[in-house]
């Protein structure tokens, strides 16, 4: 999808201002299959980029959510608490968590939409 | 490395884009279309797995059923032919080698032992070990047995109806019938891994392959070993590396049942007589969460701030819906209603000690 930026552990970064809106990709969510749950973290927590900030859970397991920006957690998506499977339905219209960008620089570490694409098909 | 190795029924799991992943140094299929679809499958319809990778090993001799009893823990003496027991081999020290089925067979003195697949080499290496001083064959058949389990509430008008199987309408719950598929003795049991009716059905790889196919057609769901483990989980049922291992007595599995105190010998016997006369120390017991979080195998549970035991196997369970899980607690948090917490990630949830069974079996008794 274009617009956004990609991390290579598929998470979805849009930029709103200040703001980052960060998601899983359509190829994150059909690699976990059915979720159940959506572990986040809470308002003003710190996240970092590259490093762990929640989790989602399918049937078979829970896999880390890797933040693909530093900063501070604005807001999160309540609407996932009850309805995890919003992810598998689509990944890119929910978003899982709102920051704040603390170095826009961090940016340039991420991938493009065609570059997101070539990493998949190596995956 | 070790090569891993293939079932009789792969190029099928293939075909049907069934997900696959090693499992008991076999290439095995976890899931064809999700977990969740297949386990509701098998508790509202039928399902099939393939179950080619699991181990047979057939005992014979005039010391048998002697040396059967004496590796074996629950007691075979009494068995009539076509009956089937659930037991463990033990350790000396009461520890569980393997749990495992022992079929008694119509021949006289010939039992067939059915053993889980990521034991097959050490399981047979064990029996051969014992054998010294018995007058027994010992066989190890896993290769050339293909296995198929058709399991829920449709599994028998399935096996009359779509393979011809009559005589299972007769088949009680632990017992099997000796059959024939094309001129290939097939062996088929009442008996399952998932908590409904259904039959394990043992036979040539070629026979296996032909019977899978016609269950596919007659529209039976393929499932894989990712529900094969939520099924047998709400059904209280242990799985050997979790709930069972070479550091866990059954005693302290709940499986004592399963274990004959009445018999004059057999390996581990004076070990868990000690351990019951003493008192176990720690208790596989259920836990069920207040919260949707979801408690996995190997996180730790916790009380006051203290760790009191492990989860051996958890899920959100699909048929009740909730997270619960099975976990090695230390006395004497293994009451009834104790309240603990599991550690998942980096917080605590609440939760409270219940019975290891969170579904209603449905067995034909």
């Amino acid at each position: 999808m274009e617009g956004l930026l990609y991390s290579e552990s598929h998470e979805w970064v849009k930029v709103e201002g200040e703001i980052a809106l960060i998601g899983i990709t359509d190829f994150a969510q059909n690699a976990l299959g059915d979720l159940s749950y959506v572990d986040m973290p809470e308002v003003d927590d710190e996240v970092s980029q590259g490093e762990e900030f929640g989790a989602v859970e399918s049937v078979k397991a829970a896999s880390d959510l890797i933040s693909p920006v530093s900063g501070t957690v604005v807001e999160i998506n309540g609407e996932l608490e009850d309805n995890p499977e919003l992810l598998n339905q689509d990944a890119f219209a929910n978003w899982i968590i709102k920051v704040s960008i603390s170095d826009k620089v961090e940016l340039d570490a991420l991938m493009d939409a065609k570059q997101y694409e070539e990493f998949c098909q190596n995956e | 490395m070790e090569q891993l190795l293939t079932t009789c029924l792969y190029d099928r799991h293939i075909s049907l884009n069934a997900q696959m992943s090693p499992f008991g140094g076999f290439m095995m299929p976890i899931q064809y279309s999700s977990i969740t679809n297949e386990h509701i499958a098998v508790r509202t319809r039928a399902g099939m797995f393939d179950v080619s990778h699991m181990g047979e090993m057939f005992v014979s001799g005039p010391d048998a059923e002697k040396f059967v009893n004496h590796i074996f823990s629950n007691d075979i003496r009494g068995m009539h032919p076509g009956k089937v027991l659930y037991g463990m081999m033990l350790y000396p020290q009461g520890t569980v080698v393997d749990d495992l089925l022992v079929y008694k067979e119509f021949e006289a003195g010939h039992f067939l032992l059915v053993v889980n697949a990521s034991n097959i080499s050490k399981d047979y290496d064990w029996i051969c070990s014992q054998a010294e001083g018995y007058d027994v064959k010992v066989g190890n058949a896993s290769a050339v047995w293909g296995e198929i389990a058709l399991q829920g509430p449709l599994a028998e008008k399935l096996a009359v109806e779509a393979l011809g199987l009559d005589k299972v309408r007769e088949l009680g719950f632990y017992t099997y019938a000796e059959m024939e598929w094309k001129g290939d003795r097939m062996i088929v049991s009442r008996t399952g891994y998932t908590g409904e009716d259904g039959f394990e059905i043992y036979c040539s790889h070629k026979a296996i392959c032909e019977i899978w196919d016609i269950l596919l057609e007659a529209g039976v769901e393929p499932c894989g070993l990712g529900c094969r483990d939520t099924l047998r989980f709400e059904a209280g049922l242990p799985l050997y590396g979790h709930e069972l291992s070479d550091t866990i007595t059954p005693v302290e599995a709940g499986l004592g049942m399963f274990v004959k105190l009445d018999k004059d010998e057999f390996i581990g016997k004076d070990a868990v007589a000690a351990q019951k006369a003493a008192g176990i120390s720690r208790k596989l017991v259920g836990i069920e969460l207040d919260d949707k979080a979801i408690p996995r195998a190997g996180y730790p549970v916790e009380s006051d701030g203290v760790q009191v035991g492990t989860v051996t196997t958890g899920y959100r369970s699909i048929s009740t819906d909730r997270s619960v899980c099975v976990a090695m607690l230390d006395r004497p948090f293994t009451e009834l209603g104790t309240k603990v917490e599991v550690r998942i990630r980096k917080k605590t949830f609440p939760g409270t000690v219940c019975r290891k069974r969170f579904y209603e079996t449905h067995y034909k008794k």
